[in-house]
């Protein structure tokens, strides 16, 4: 205890000391990008560095300094993120070594105050991206207010999902929908919402048991009101049932076993995987395979897609996925949305090859730009 | 009404989170953080509907004696003893010397490598159909297969250290290749889904949807 107050005694006279000869410069400025109460350090190391470094801090005008932390000798920036600093205000600091060595201590750093910023720079390339697709979004969707078509590629995957149907109904069997282990907070359980609509709403229509067990008591609830709402739009109310819409357990392989066991007896005649995959995506298709059910799968997952393509029907991969809920509806706006997301593909592939180009010639600046890993 | 509500939460709750990925000022992320905790909030009050849900169709088929009820029971009977052996042991449940850490260890975990370990069997009854030779592109699957799985393991290095070098050649380069045009690809859907949500263009998830499979 009394080292302590011995050792920061000689800390605020190694502060409030005139500057020493050797005195080395210390850079202090508010942290770039931040949402402010954080300053950043950087200094150059000595020849011979010691073993630790404290950082030593105190607020103006008047304010005392005090150390604020302590940390290893070799490092050359800090962050001061701590308790008490405060945006606006005006602070100093100093760089004292530990053991102290008046020949290894800071000049006082110039007068800093930490602000919030209002847009984080190093996201500027997303912005620039984001803001792209926006206008091309909003100039194909006024196209299509204006009546124009476009032709977009058939994906036999989409196209088998009413044949599917139709012959779970030919077949007097039911239609199995998986939507993925992952939450309803994951973009491909959205996505895999979303269609899950336009399947009920044929099911409906055929008057095809559907059965959608889930893992997520977040992802059911979403999933009920979605196939509810199918049964109604085709005016099938009254055949919807409360068993369609289940939720299992969150547990991974509990789900898939639950959902094996209901293929094994129920035996469905088409199994639909559409949504986040993992380990369990091939233990699902495997066994849907195995009672002859027609199977399509749809998922972003990379590393599960060569599962799917070898043990299902149809597989629609990646962007294929996330586009089959604007092709199967037709709707004009939604298919906009898919001309200018193969708008900015082209423009991403023009920004990859050019990028490679120069990159190869010498000049990384414009891949740097691009990177999201600053 | 019923529709315009919810279309009108997203666009506003998306909005405000697309912003709050950019803007780092607290007056915008304290908001984009207070959202976030208020999904969490939601998330954690559907595990409520999805017990509910739960026991309500196994209960019914006990009671109605259908088929496999015994499963359903069984079912019951395993969740009721480890919330209650759970709820009993108070903020201690997940103790390594819990009842409920006991049980789970015991019964659940041996269950979960089970189902985990039948993929390997799965794995290669798939391998046994991907690789039958059907197509152009099917030969070319099992030759790349072929070279990989032979350069992945010490006899391929006996055979010829081009071996080896040809795999990871095979996976560097077009292996990952046509991974990160995938990504690309799913990247932008990703960002044409998020935003057809946020700005209420997808509306076929709702009722009332005009979409539809038909």
């Amino acid at each position: 205890m009394l080292a302590r107050a011995v050792a920061t005694a000689l800390l605020f006279l190694a502060a409030a000391a005139p500057r020493a000869a050797s005195a080395f410069p210390l850079l202090a400025a508010d942290t770039p990008n931040d949402g402010g109460q954080s300053v950043s350090l950087t200094w150059t190391l000595p020849a011979t560095p010691p073993a630790q470094w404290t950082i030593v801090r105190r607020e103006l005008p008047d304010g005392a300094f005090a150390p604020v932390a302590t940390i290893d000798g070799t490092d050359n920036s800090y962050q001061d993120s701590g308790d008490g600093l405060k945006d606006g205000a005006r602070y100093e600091y100093v760089l004292t070594a530990v053991p102290d060595d008046p020949a290894l201590r800071s000049e006082v750093s110039a007068a800093v105050s930490p602000s919030p910023d209002w847009f984080d720079m190093t996201k500027q390339n997303v912005a620039v991206v984001l803001a792209l697709f926006f206008i091309v979004l909003f100039v194909y969707i006024e196209q299509a207010r204006r009546g124009m078509k476009w032709n977009f590629r058939r994906i036999p995957g989409l196209d088998a999902i009413e044949e599917a149907i139709g012959r779970a109904t030919e077949m007097g069997k039911g239609v199995l929908y998986v939507p993925g282990v992952q939450d309803i907070d994951d973009i491909q359980t959205i996505a895999s919402m979303i269609l899950l609509g336009q399947v009920a709403r044929t099911a409906a229509k055929y008057e095809t048991p559907l059965q959608v067990p889930t893992n997520s008591p977040a992802v059911y609830t979403v999933a009920e009101e979605v196939v509810k709402a199918g049964y109604q739009d085709v005016g099938r109310a009254d055949a919807y049932r409360a068993e369609q819409v289940r939720y299992i357990t969150s547990e991974q392989f509990a789900y898939v076993a639950a959902v094996n066991g209901t293929m094994l007896r129920d035996k469905p005649a088409a199994n639909l995987f559409l949504g986040a995959f993992f380990a369990e995506s091939l233990l699902l298709a495997e066994t849907g395979h195995s009672i002859g059910a027609i199977q399509i799968a749809g998922t972003a997952n990379v590393h599960q897609m060569p599962f799917f393509v070898v043990a299902c029907d149809y597989t629609l991969i990646g962007e294929e996925y996330y586009a089959a809920s604007a092709l199967l509806s037709g709707d004009s706006m939604l298919l906009g949305s898919l001309k200018s997301s193969d708008t900015v593909k082209i423009v991403l592939i023009i920004v990859v090859v050019v990028g490679c180009i120069l990159a190869s010639a010498g000049f990384t600046q414009f891949g740097d730009w691009w990177s999201t890993t600053q | 009404m019923k529709r315009e509500i919810p279309i009108l939460i997203t666009l506003i709750a998306g909005l405000f989170c697309l912003i709050g990925f950019f803007v780092p000022h607290p007056w915008v992320r304290n908001g984009y953080e207070d959202i976030q905790n208020w999904a969490l909030i939601l998330v954690g009050l559907t595990y409520v509907l999805g017990v509910a849900n739960l026991l309500r169709v196994n209960l019914k088929g006990v009671t109605e004696r259908q088929r496999d009820w015994v499963y359903k029971l069984a079912l019951v009977v395993s969740l009721v003893a480890m919330m209650g052996i759970g709820f009993s042991e108070g903020d201690k449940y997940l103790d390594t010397t819990s009842k409920f850490s006991w049980m789970y260890r015991n019964f659940y975990s041996p269950m979960s490598a089970t189902m985990f370990a039948l993929l390997a069997f799965f794995i290669a009854s798939a391998a046994f159909r991907a690789f039958r030779i059907r197509s152009t592109e099917a030969l070319l699957l099992a030759i790349a297969a072929f070279v990989l799985m032979i350069g992945r393991v010490p006899v391929g290095n006996m055979i010829s250290h081009y071996v080896p070098d040809l795999a990871d050649w095979l996976m560097e380069v077009p292996q990952n290749a046509a991974k990160r045009g995938i990504l690309i690809g799913a990247a932008l859907g990703v960002m044409a889904t998020g935003i057809r949500l946020i700005l209420g263009i997808e509306k076929t998830y709702g009722s009332g949807g005009d979409g539809g499979a038909s």
